[in-house]
């Protein structure tokens, strides 16, 4: 059985074979399964650790050292919000507390604080699937949101590739 | 006369906005100029006479000799691997990430050279995860790159051949030390190593390897266009050529400004950075990213010298993140957020640093909200000695990468500028009936 589509299988060896040692490939991988199905399910990590001659218990204890990687359901869509100081004295934490207390209850929105994202020039900043957004408020940065929600902006998968 | 950039790294970013990331507009613009010539080159010619010469350091925060880092490696042995590090971390930091998205071919061109130079036949760009449109766009690059002849067998004729691996992180501060990037690079965990054995020595699947970033690979082309030399009469005593600092924070025009190193933080802050905003005092600043020891308004007329900064000033310029602080912040709010960053990003490894972490934070959320007890200050010295011994810069440490010391000097700096203020708090936080420790 596998986790794969035919298509992502091939892509799957093509991306070992870039590697000197099948090893190197973990991340890789994991980044493919979670960009096909939205996140890193137990049947992924068996497919990633048989692709790689691992045990499935080596690609867990690698995947879950990750922030990236979501191994507790499907996501739609992921709100990263930073909070570190840059962004903490341009509003940061209000708006993550803001947007993770109005997507509550929305099972299609994960909002996550996160670190410190390299875009502090446009502090507070935010990602949609890793899609950066910048000088954000609580209005600007729901607009956008629902955007997302709605289809008038396309989301890119979990993992950052783009969805068709 | 009012300072300006030199910009040599950012010029093509800066000056073609809509397209500066394509391949045409950088052949267009003398792209690959510098790969044709340094392939008629000698490798110790380019190691030697070109990047020793030009007195480069690293641009990823330690400023070791780029030149001398590559002459570490052991003769005879191979393969040698080159892995670049664009898993920019590092708080307040965001000039990897323009590099990466804005002028790829660069970081390309450069990699090639260097890797010529060096004798290694792949390269590893190790990308941060998150940079989703970065990695899209490398990836790009690179594949534009293997199509026209500058990667790949026989090199433009010159019989060199070199595969180039776009490697992407998935959210690991650690992941941006260079040997914790080669333990994630090899599909592990991203946990520093102890040195020696050196990279340079035993690094990538045990083989010698130079780990480089972004920022210096993108300096290599304009080296060999400027000749080493002419590059090192650039800068201050031994912190040569420009360097891209990151500004934010309180500032009128926070952003990345390309500066001959030696002008003074002043004229970076007040004069590209248009100063404090809204008409306020500065309170502090921080010069080198959350793991450098802060400064105050006294020292914003010291040079942008690495050396300088270490040696008079007991901090660092580090990864060229300067934060700026106006007269209305908390410093202990400020020094918590950054302990909390290093507790979540603490690997785990060396206990002083995974447990030192957890309680500097622990003990500062307290300090921070209003519920510090009026010892908490010199008792996260007194366990920070483990973590630092002597508490004296440069810091010793007790862990096997930097990070453990850096957990540090937030704390430190409290002490050195703000202790006044900090036992204040903490005396109207004494008052409380009851003070839990507890985290955010």
């Amino acid at each position: 059985m596998s986790s794969f589509t035919p298509e992502n299988r091939d892509r799957a060896r093509e991306i070992v074979a870039r590697y000197p040692f099948a090893r190197s490939a973990v991340l890789p991988l994991l980044h493919l399964a979670q960009e096909q199905d939205g996140w890193v399910s137990p049947e992924a990590i068996e497919e990633v650790a048989a692709l790689v001659d691992q045990e499935p218990a080596q690609v867990l204890g690698t995947c879950s050292f990750y922030t990236m990687y979501k191994r507790d359901g499907r996501k739609e869509l992921v709100v990263s919000v930073c909070t570190n100081v840059s962004c903490l004295v341009n509003g940061g934490p209000e708006l993550y507390e803001l947007l993770s207390e109005r997507y509550s209850e929305a099972g299609d929105v994960m909002v996550e604080e996160v670190e410190c994202l390299a875009a502090c020039d446009t502090a507070p900043v935010f990602q949609v699937n890793y899609e950066f957004h910048g000088n954000a408020t609580g209005e600007s940065a729901t607009t956008t949101i629902e955007e997302y929600r709605s289809g008038a902006r396309v989301p890119r998968g979990v993992s950052g590739g783009k969805r068709a | 006369m009012a300072v300006t950039e030199t910009r040599i790294v950012t010029n093509r970013l800066r000056e073609f906005t809509e397209d500066s990331w394509t391949i045409d507009r950088y052949l267009a613009t003398g792209g690959y100029d510098m790969l044709r010539q340094a392939l008629t080159m000698q490798p110790v010619q380019i190691q030697d006479e070109q990047v020793k010469a030009s007195g480069l350091r690293g641009r990823g925060g330690a400023g070791f000799g780029t030149g001398q880092k590559w002459s570490f490696l052991p003769k005879g042995i191979y393969p040698r691997y080159l892995a670049v590090n664009g898993d920019e971390g590092e708080p307040s930091t965001f000039k990897d990430h323009m590099l990466i998205e804005r002028d790829p071919h660069q970081i390309i061109e450069g990699v090639v050279i260097s890797a010529f130079a060096i004798e290694a036949h792949i390269a590893f760009i190790y990308v941060r995860g998150e940079f989703a449109l970065g990695i899209e766009r490398l990836e790009q690059a690179v594949a534009d790159a293997y199509a026209k002849g500058f990667i790949g067998k026989n090199i433009l004729g010159s019989g060199f051949d070199l595969e180039v691996v776009v490697h992407r992180g998935a959210g690991a501060y650690i992941a941006g030390d260079e040997t914790g990037l080669l333990s994630s690079l090899e599909g592990e965990r991203a946990m520093p190593r102890i040195k020696p054995p050196f990279p340079a020595v035993q690094g990538l699947y045990a083989k010698p390897t130079v780990v480089n970033n972004v920022e210096t690979m993108s300096t290599v082309p304009h080296i060999l266009r400027m000749g080493g030399e002419e590059y090192a009469k650039l800068g201050v005593g031994r912190s040569t050529g420009t360097r891209i600092f990151s500004v934010s924070g309180h500032v009128a025009r926070p952003g990345n400004y390309e500066v001959e190193l030696g002008i003074t933080f002043r004229q970076l802050i007040d004069e590209l950075a248009g100063g404090v905003r809204g008409g306020k005092q500065m309170k502090f600043f921080i010069p080198g990213g959350a793991s450098a020891p802060w400064l105050m308004p006294e020292h914003l007329d010291a040079p942008l010298d690495m050396d300088y900064v270490g040696s008079e000033l007991k901090t660092m310029l580090g990864s060229g993140a300067i934060m700026v602080f106006d007269e209305d912040t908390n410093p202990a709010l400020i020094a918590w957020r950054l302990l909390k960053f290093f507790a979540h990003e603490s690997c785990g490894k060396c206990t002083p640093c995974r447990e030192g972490s957890m309680w500097l934070e622990k003990v500062l959320f307290r300090i921070s909200h209003g519920l510090g007890r009026p010892q908490d200050l010199d008792m996260m010295l007194s366990f920070g000695s483990t973590i630092v011994p002597g508490l004296n810069a440069p810091f010793s440490q007790t862990t096997i990468c930097a990070m453990g010391p850096s957990t540090m000097s937030a704390v430190v700096s409290l002490d050195r500028f703000f202790r006044e203020e900090i036992l204040e708090m903490c005396n109207a936080g004494a008052a409380r009936p009851t003070i839990p420790v507890t985290s955010a």
